[in-house]
């Protein structure tokens, strides 16, 4: 009896999960840990005269990394990803209250405004800002128009428009977490203040931003980290002059063919990423408001 | 001593719900008033009117002899403790306690003073380097009572503060809050849907029904002469029966039930031939073997039900209802099943006014005409 009992627990619980969780871990191996790995170990690897990987170990990639117009590039990038993230709080905080607290049927139709743009890739809607900002584009067509501007404006391939497009293709990383954090907070802890003689001002300053920093925090990181990578964006709207980590690894793997440079240029990224997201844990982040 | 809270007819309408109707209610000064109703009877809606956090849709509200319906809850001299304390979770026992006197910009050491004096005060020495998820349920109540008094305020408005704590702490909290308002002198606001928390703490209560106050009165007045058949029943527990008044003799009039007649005092307001309520708390009920002069009224003896100190009868009438008789225990009483004759002191039975009354009024003016 007791032999069939065993039986039977296994069949009722090692079954489903295998079936469940089996394939999924399957796939995460083959298209994550795997090319991940490899990547890793060709950031070691050399390259003969023809451009192909030799797996001759050499940490000649890392070396080449420290150079000056590298650790430019680095400092420039992080730049970027500071202004962007700072400019996506700050537009993102007021349109994600707003949204949260609201109580009107309006508050789904703000939320869609966020989510729809997200199904479009974002290649495309790049290209999108490229044509609508260009010298011939809309943009000049009716500053023209209305007489503001005699000579088309220049506003392409400026650093200033790859923040610009940076923020547009990830304020959404900014608002969904905020969006959860301002809509967890009680009401009632708002009531609460104002009863206890706090103006508006000293409610946000005491109360709401304390409480709602977890979604500034997750935010940020969700901003900060992709914008290192956004190499399409600089490509597009920056046009070489704002180049972010990304475009140091795209270049490497496609016009460079030094995949080995290339590689250990993503390792560095993942490090860097990983140094952020401890901070992030040891600031009291939760990993689960990242989606992780 | 004078009023220190005048709403005068304040209605409250949520799109299609009128949630408050017509309210009009005096709150003396140091005085603990009770708003008790079952849920969605609009005492919460008028108790935040008062704190700000409502505007009335029409009315006015007097704090101190001023308006303040259109004040802010941050501009006004009341404060509130909350159903679900509404700590800040992100703060320290002594910066909750504190946070009232920060805002208002009261220099730090004197901060410090009346925090350690108030946390004293409510018992909880020791904790101002705690959070609140560090602190039980009742300790989270003193929190919040400590949180509100500190700003010294006139009136203090409870919104069912002791609801979320098991009966035996709830008990004693009751004790403890009743001794602060008496100390402090404090006027109090209290929102309950426990009558029994109601008749303990109150000095006056305001029964709420259905967005109206249905009696506002002492709590012996609000047991013992309930003015509609909702406040009988809602407070304590009670018979009632719906019959007619056939005959008035010396301010007794005799009310021909369903089952029978019965002798009650009959007020003055009370005419021949009107159809009334009557309401016989159990503890006032008697049953004889024998008929009792006044009264036709059959019964059956159905089950003893021991509660402690008391004995609780049921028996049930002709018609199937039940009445609910309590007497003292350890007295010889009938066999289950035997005939009986339930009774009661003219005194001790009220008679109330029947909304339906005026229907069956109107009907006759009908059928008159």
């Amino acid at each position: 009896m007791k032999h069939e009992k065993t039986k039977h627990e296994f069949r009722a619980n090692t079954l489903p999960a295998l079936v469940t969780v089996g394939p999924v871990t399957i796939i995460m191996v083959l298209l994550i840990a795997v090319p991940l790995i490899y990547v890793a170990v060709m950031s070691f690897c050399s390259i003969d005269e023809f451009y192909n990987v030799t797996f001759d170990f050499t940490l000649e990639n890392y070396v080449r990394l420290a150079n000056v117009d590298y650790l430019k590039i680095y400092a420039q990038s992080i730049v970027i990803a500071l202004v962007t993230t700072v400019i996506c709080i700050l537009v993102g905080y007021p349109f994600s209250y707003i949204i949260a607290r609201t109580k009107s049927k309006k508050k789904k139709i703000l939320y869609m405004l966020v989510i729809i743009p997200f199904w479009t890739n974002s290649l495309i809607r790049i290209y999108g800002w490229r044509t609508f900002l260009g010298s011939s584009g809309w943009l000049n067509s009716l500053l023209a128009g209305i007489g503001i501007a005699k000579e088309p404006i220049e506003f392409l391939y400026k650093q200033g428009t790859t923040i610009l497009g940076m923020v547009y293709c990830l304020i959404p990383f900014m608002i969904l977490p905020l969006y959860t954090a301002i809509e967890k907070l009680d009401s009632s802890l708002l009531e609460a203040s104002s009863d206890l003689g706090a103006r508006p001002v000293s409610t946000f300053l005491e109360v709401i931003l304390p409480l709602t920093s977890s979604g500034i925090f997750s935010g940020s990181l969700m901003v900060f980290i992709p914008c290192l990578g956004y190499f399409f964006v600089s490509d597009i709207l920056g046009g070489g002059n704002s180049d972010v980590i990304g475009n140091l690894i795209e270049r490497q793997f496609q016009s460079g063919n030094n995949w080995p440079l290339g590689a250990a240029l993503s390792i560095i990224l993942i490090v860097v990423t990983l140094i952020l997201v401890k901070i992030y844990q040891k600031l009291g982040g939760d990993m689960d408001s990242l989606g992780v | 001593m004078g009023k220190i809270v005048e709403i005068e007819g304040v209605n409250k309408i949520y799109g299609s719900n009128h949630v408050v109707k017509d309210l009009n209610l005096s709150i003396e000064e140091g005085e603990f008033l009770t708003l008790l109703g079952s849920s969605g009877c609009g005492k919460t809606t008028t108790l935040r009117m008062i704190a700000g956090f409502e505007e009335p849709t029409t009315g006015t509200i007097m704090v101190e002899g001023e308006r303040v319906e259109d004040k802010e809850p941050f501009e006004r001299n009341v404060n509130t403790v909350f159903q679900s304390y509404a700590l800040f979770p992100h703060k320290t026992i002594y910066d909750n306690i504190a946070y009232g006197l920060k805002m208002k910009k009261v220099p730090k050491a004197e901060i410090k003073e009346r925090v350690y004096e108030m946390m004293e005060m409510v018992q909880l020495g020791g904790f101002e380097k705690r959070y609140p998820s560090q602190l039980s349920g009742g300790q989270k109540q003193r929190v919040a009572i400590a949180r509100a008094l500190i700003n010294r305020p006139r009136v203090l408005l409870l919104d069912e503060p002791l609801g979320a704590l098991d009966l035996k702490l709830r008990k004693q909290m009751q004790l403890e809050l009743k001794r602060l308002q008496k100390k402090l002198n404090i006027t109090f606001i209290y929102v309950t849907h426990d009558q029994e928390e109601a008749l303990t703490m109150s000095d006056r209560i305001a029964v709420m029904h259905d967005g109206v106050i249905d009696q506002l009165a002492t709590p012996t007045e609000i047991y013992e002469h309930p003015k509609t058949k909702f406040v009988a029943t809602f407070i304590g527990e009670t018979n009632i029966y719906d019959g007619c008044i056939t005959s008035i003799t010396d301010g007794v009039a005799t009310m021909t039930l369903e089952n029978g007649a019965v002798s009650v005092k009959c007020p003055e307001d009370f005419s021949l031939l009107e159809y009334a309520t009557i309401s016989v708390r159990p503890e006032k009920m008697r049953f004889a073997t024998e008929p009792v002069e006044g009264f036709e009224l059959e019964a059956q003896v159905k089950d003893y039900i021991y509660v402690g100190s008391v004995l609780k009868c049921i028996v049930s009438l002709p018609n199937g209802n039940e009445l609910k008789i309590e007497r003292l225990a350890g007295q010889e009483l009938p066999p289950i099943g035997s005939k009986c004759y339930p009774y009661w002191n003219i005194d001790d039975a009220v008679l109330i006014h029947n909304e339906s009354h005026y229907i069956f009024e109107a009907l006759n003016n009908i059928k008159l005409a």
